[in-house]
């Protein structure tokens, strides 16, 4: 084999493969939080990316008006829920996260879209748009079934799945977009060329590994988080919510997901049904760390991005098939490892 | 024949459909088409909603079904006909291939499993260049019978339904036997079923095969139907609507999967045609629509359609009565029985550093009811899991009958005649006491899957019915017989769970707790009966909390204490053993 | 007496079977009620139910307010804490962390006090402070629950069945402490199977059979009482009148 290739088709796989390892480690947060497989992870990234591409043309994405209705939702779902014991402060307190911060973040995005807009600024209103999204889906579909168990909640998120995808055509239409590089900037090393933006890409992996490292190593929130996903019920009798442990979770996979997105659409053009895809490669890195470990998962993700990038070049036609079939042999190792005996208290 | 009433009711309604004058030929594409997705939901049914197996890629395995009739029809000139078995036959060894991997992955791994094969197997439909990539085959010949093909889709309408009608009742008749009973108690668990001799996997493999096999048909029919095949219907979009379609019939009802693949047909036609008027020529708003359709239905019915509108029937089907008068064959036993039953000599197990049985010996003799006392986490339960093969000992050696049963899985253990309850009761909530009864006599049936489907194992059954309601009756339960187990109070499931265990024909009955929640006048009545069992030449090992009840029944008690045997006795030695005072009532007592 | 804790009538039912039936209960302030009975009597269903675990009929009230809107989460923010029967640690977590989460609803100003309090209560607690809790011992274990749910300040501890599984000498130990907490200003109510040591440290104690309340009192007079010295005593209290 030729060294070069290799080097550049290993550089490919690193770059794709960062972006797996950040959507599996949000997926294996929520997971572990919250129990929910997020398959709407993929929409999560083709809404941050698509919203960013078409701010950068100047125009108001389709998704900002989406949060405000779901917020709406979500506010209404807040009212019934507390239908009994309906407090003022209850209320206004539900309204300003469901409807003001919502209808808030749409009037910032009609006020400061335009050709002109910073690149910074269309980051930032993208994030906002996708985070708002991420925070009214978790109350609208899965708070509410929190109780049930994963295979309803998986449903439930194939659900999700199939209605964003579907608004995603609505707001970006068939064809694909590509957003701006974050930098122009290149160099060489060696036979290998760097982008400014695969530079970007490796740094902001790196360094949100390293954050999500901070928030559950050293923040109360992030031990609550991860005391949730220990224990649920221990969680809730020291009076941690498992609906605000809910919340933020999605939070952080929401805004993953979008940078993600921002990260890789100025690499690839990106389709309003891409992001299953992408999401779903995050997955089987996720499948491979077991849903809990977040280093196996970083790993899996790399390795996953690897075989991508080498089936790519020797069996194009059969990437996918590849790629997909790389978890049989994982799941089999699994079974083979860990015979599921019942708990059977003494 | 009255439970085939509705089902012949229903087959009539089908087969008149056709030659109501002026039924608009849509409708008629409509039906055809929620049979093909009926037929690949009532394996989902078996699958999901009964074995608790989910599956994303059921699609995939319509695209077996269809590809091979396709590439043999067009590229070789086989007949249809001929295709059929062969369609069925590639879905099947692909199924066994999948499922061999798939089915013994634990929980949410297993759907997971199923998505990503499901979207592999599309690429792989999609790329392959004998499958015609992603134009896929078309010209598939139609079915003929004779001269007289099935072109439109009034004909091939026949074929459908009447292959759903028969795929009803096969599964229906599967169900309600000795294999259905055994993939029925897969949800809720391995650990009850094997402890009765059924072979968990391979029952799984089982109904992951027949609903591939389903779906196969399914597809077979669709490459005739449409003459074409492509890999777009088999994509993971599909799969995930076929399971769909299950959870809104319901889940656990082959009549749901029929009523659902209605439901979502009709509703996905009415929003393609209707969607685009309200809100302009945007495509794929149905799946928006679906979507949260999905969720909502979730939130509000996650039951599914069927089983509540079953719930507003004014009349219930009648159950059957089993004839007690029939007599099923004892279980083969050694020709003579010796005088100790069960040896435990030196049993450990670790579980990492946590010694849960640290080096217990005890024997169990003929005709003898010895209990084991101490207090919770002593490693009671868990020496009941040593000797019935659910967990494997570290060191040490148990033997039955003088067969060592160290290694020896669950299945094994129950032929030498040992059955058990358990402490946290594992009945199926959603059986009868009787089926749930019928389950301990698993082994002394014989009736395979098919003389199931086909109603060969009558005789079978119905001495299997006759034990297991003799056991009910024998254990004080016979006006509970047609009652859900779970609607029972958790005394009366514990008893439930004595009755199956003696449809085993057991010669030594392990009892977790068994006497935990009953009144004292049921107490009496237990006690009375285990000791009427000890006299007919039966040996009880009972776990049991409640010291009046041990010490008034048992002739023999071991006290266990932190994994560590340390006493054993007559009822009255215990009672005075300075040790077993200590570990009960604490020092100063 | 002012009841910080009081319940009337209460039913609490898994599906159609009843586990408890019309029960009512007290607890003052600097009080420790002692609930005894059998393995299945309704005594773990109970406790659940107060917290908010289980969703009962009837009324819960704490401290003068009703309880019916509230959750879980409210009832330890409220003041009221249930150390379960299996304790729910976090056991892929350290001790401290354990314990700072037990605070998780109050102050950090007030969560300092509450660590050195846990800390000399629990002074083995102190010594494994970085070890992971799921590998601590049973009775190491108990502590920890108790010590969590001792973070959070409240003015009711329930504790479901803490000798459970240990070795006779710790619970003597745990039983001590228990004792301790009236002094400190909490109350508890105790829910145990060895009812021997459990009337022992009571105040007050009911009896709970099959779901319901057969008895109550002062827990000397339970002690003493026939019928609970042969149903719960054990089979050795006063020779072989037990059985």
């Amino acid at each position: 084999m030729n060294t070069t290739i290799m080097l550049f088709l290993l550089q490919d796989g690193i770059t794709n493969g960062a972006i797996y390892a950040l959507l599996g480690l949000a997926l294996v947060l929520v997971f572990a939080v919250t129990r929910v497989i997020l398959i709407p992870q993929g929409e999560f990234v083709t809404f941050g990316a698509l919203s960013y591409a078409m701010l950068a043309t100047g125009q108001v994405p389709g998704t900002a008006r989406l949060a405000v209705a779901m917020g709406v939702v979500a506010f209404g779902l807040d009212l019934y829920a507390a239908r009994r014991s309906l407090r003022l402060k209850l209320v206004v307190r539900s309204a300003l996260l469901n409807i003001v911060l919502p209808v808030a973040i749409l009037a910032l995005t009609y006020a400061l879209a335009g050709p002109k807009t910073p690149i910074a600024i269309n980051i930032a209103l993208s994030l906002l748009i996708v985070a708002a999204i991420g925070l009214f889906l978790y109350r609208i579909a899965f708070q509410p079934l929190a109780h049930t168990s994963v295979l309803v909640l998986l449903i439930a998120s194939v659900g999700c799945h199939l209605a964003l995808q579907g608004l995603g055509l609505v707001f970006f239409g068939a064809e694909g977009l590509r957003g701006p590089a974050l930098s122009n900037a290149a160099f060489t090393v060696g036979p290998l060329r760097f982008t400014g933006q695969s530079i970007a890409v490796y740094g902001l992996t790196i360094a949100f590994i390293i954050v999500l490292w901070l928030f559950f190593g050293f923040t109360l929130m992030g031990k609550a988080l991860r005391a949730t996903a220990v224990n649920r019920l221990g969680a809730r009798l020291v009076g941690i919510r498992t609906t605000l442990s809910g919340q933020i979770a999605f939070l952080l996979a929401s805004v993953i997901g979008a940078i993600s997105g921002i990260l890789i659409v100025p690499i690839t053009t990106l389709y309003y049904d891409t992001g299953f895809l992408i999401g779903l490669k995050g997955f089987i890195a996720a499948i491979i760390g077991g849903l809990v470990s977040y280093p196996l998962t970083a790993v899996a993700a790399l390795v996953v991005g690897s075989v991508e990038a080498f089936s790519s070049f020797y069996a194009s036609n059969f990437k996918e098939v590849i790629v997909f079939t790389l978890i049989l042999p994982v799941l089999v190792l699994r079974s083979l490892a860990a015979p599921a005996v019942e708990e059977e208290k003494d | 024949m009255t439970q085939r009433l509705p089902l012949i009711i229903f087959a009539i309604v089908m087969a008149v459909i056709p030659f109501i004058p002026g039924i608009p030929p849509f409708w008629i594409v409509l039906l055809d088409n929620i049979g093909l997705a009926a037929l690949v939901a009532m394996g989902l049914v078996l699958l999901t909603g009964v074995g608790g197996l989910t599956s994303f890629g059921q699609a995939a395995f319509c695209g077996f079904g269809a590809y091979t009739t396709a590439v043999l029809t067009t590229a070789y000139g086989v007949s249809p006909w001929l295709t059929l078995p062969l369609s069925l036959l590639v879905s099947g060894i692909a199924a066994v291939l999948l499922g061999i991997v798939t089915v013994r992955l634990s929980g949410h791994y297993l759907p997971l499993g199923t998505i990503a094969w499901g979207i592999g197997l599309f690429y792989l439909f999609s790329k392959l260049e004998f499958l015609g990539r992603n134009d896929g085959i078309s010209g598939i010949p139609p079915l003929s019978i004779g001269g007289f093909r099935m072109l439109d889709p009034g004909t091939i309408y026949f074929a459908i339904w009447i292959a759903v009608l028969l795929s009803a009742l096969l599964t229906m008749n599967l169900l309600d036997s000795r294999t259905g009973r055994a993939i029925r108690a897969l949800r809720r668990g391995h650990i009850a079923g094997e402890a009765f001799g059924v072979q968990t996997p391979r029952a799984k493999l089982l109904v992951f095969i027949y609903a591939a096999v389903l779906a196969g048909l399914s597809g077979w029919l669709y490459a005739h139907f449409q003459r074409a095949a492509n890999p777009t219907p088999f994509g993971a979009q599909a799969g995930i609507e076929y399971l769909f379609i299950a959870v809104v019939g319901g889940a656990g009802y082959v009549w749901g999967a029929v009523l659902g693949a209605g439901i979502v047909v009709i509703l996905k036609e009415i929003l393609q045609s209707y969607l685009p008027y309200v809100f302009g020529g945007q495509s794929q708003l149905e799946t928006i629509v679906f979507g949260i359709l999905l969720v909502v239905l979730l939130q509000l019915a996650p039951t599914g359609v069927w089983p509540w509108l079953m719930s507003k029937l004014p009349f219930r089907p009648a159950r059957k009565i089993p004839d007690t008068s029939l007599e099923l064959p004892a279980r083969v036993r050694a020709p003579s029985t010796p005088s100790v039953l069960l040896h435990i000599d030196k049993a450990r197990k670790q579980f990492g550093g946590v010694i849960a049985v640290n080096d217990v010996s005890f024997d169990v003799g003929a005709r003898e009811i010895v209990a084991l006392i101490g207090p919770n986490g002593a490693g009671k339960s868990t020496t009941f899991n040593l000797i019935t093969g659910v967990l494997t000992s570290t060191s040490g050696a148990i033997s039955v009958l003088g067969t060592k049963v160290d290694n020896a899985p669950p299945q094994e253990v129950v032929k030498l005649g040992v059955s058990r309850t358990f402490q946290h009761v594992k009945l199926v909530p959603d059986m009868t006491v009787l089926e749930n009864v019928a389950i301990g006599a698993h082994l002394r049936g014989h009736a395979g899957a098919i003389s199931s489907m086909f109603r060969l194992d009558r005789a079978d059954e119905a001495r299997l019915l006759a034990e297991a309601a003799r056991q009910i009756e024998r254990v004080g339960l016979g006006d509970q017989i047609d009652q859900l187990a779970g609607s029972l109070s958790l005394g009366q499931q514990r008893i439930v769970e004595i009755a199956r265990a003696l449809c085993v024909d057991p010669l030594l009955l392990l009892l977790d707790e068994p006497a935990a929640g009953l009144r004292h006048m049921e107490k009496q009545r237990l006690a009375a009966l285990l000791r009427q069992l000890r006299d007919g030449g039966m040996s009880v090992l009972l776990v049991e909390h409640d010291m009046g009840f041990v010490m008034d029944l048992a002739d023999r008690i071991v006290v266990l204490d932190f994994g560590t045997k340390i006493a054993e006795g007559t009822p009255a030695d215990i009672k005075t053993n300075p040790d077993v005072i200590k570990a009960y009532l604490g020092a100063t007592a | 007496m002012s009841a910080l804790l009081k319940v009337s009538d209460v039913h609490v039912a898994y599906g159609k079977v009843e586990a408890v039936r019309s029960v009512s209960l007290e607890v003052a302030d600097n009080e420790i009620v002692t609930i005894i009975g059998a393995n299945g009597a309704g005594k773990t269903t109970l406790l659940n139910a107060i917290m908010g675990i289980l969703p009962l009929t009837g009324s819960a009230a704490f401290a003068g307010a009703d309880m019916a809107s509230l959750d879980i989460e409210d009832r330890v923010a409220v003041g009221l804490s249930l150390v379960p029967e299996h304790r729910e640690l976090f056991g892929t977590m350290n001790v401290e962390d354990n314990l700072l989460l037990g605070a998780f609803r109050i102050p950090k100003a007030i969560a300092a006090r509450s660590f050195e309090r846990v800390y000399t209560l629990f002074p083995r607690l102190k010594e494994r402070r970085k070890q992971l809790a799921g590998t601590l011992s049973g009775g190491e274990q108990q502590m920890l629950a108790m010590g969590r749910a001792l973070m959070g300040a409240p003015k009711l501890l329930m504790l479901d069945e803490p000798s459970l599984g240990l070795a006779p000498i710790i619970v003597a130990d745990i039983f001590r402490t228990i004792g301790e907490l009236r002094a400190a200003g909490v109350s508890v109510l105790l829910v145990e199977q060895n009812a021997q040591a459990a009337l022992k440290i009571a105040d007050r104690a009911y009896v709970m059979e099959l779901g319901e309340f057969v008895l109550s009192g002062p827990a000397s007079d339970i002690a003493t009482n026939a019928r609970v010295a042969a149903s719960y005593l054990g089979f050795t209290h006063e020779g072989e009148s037990a059985i």
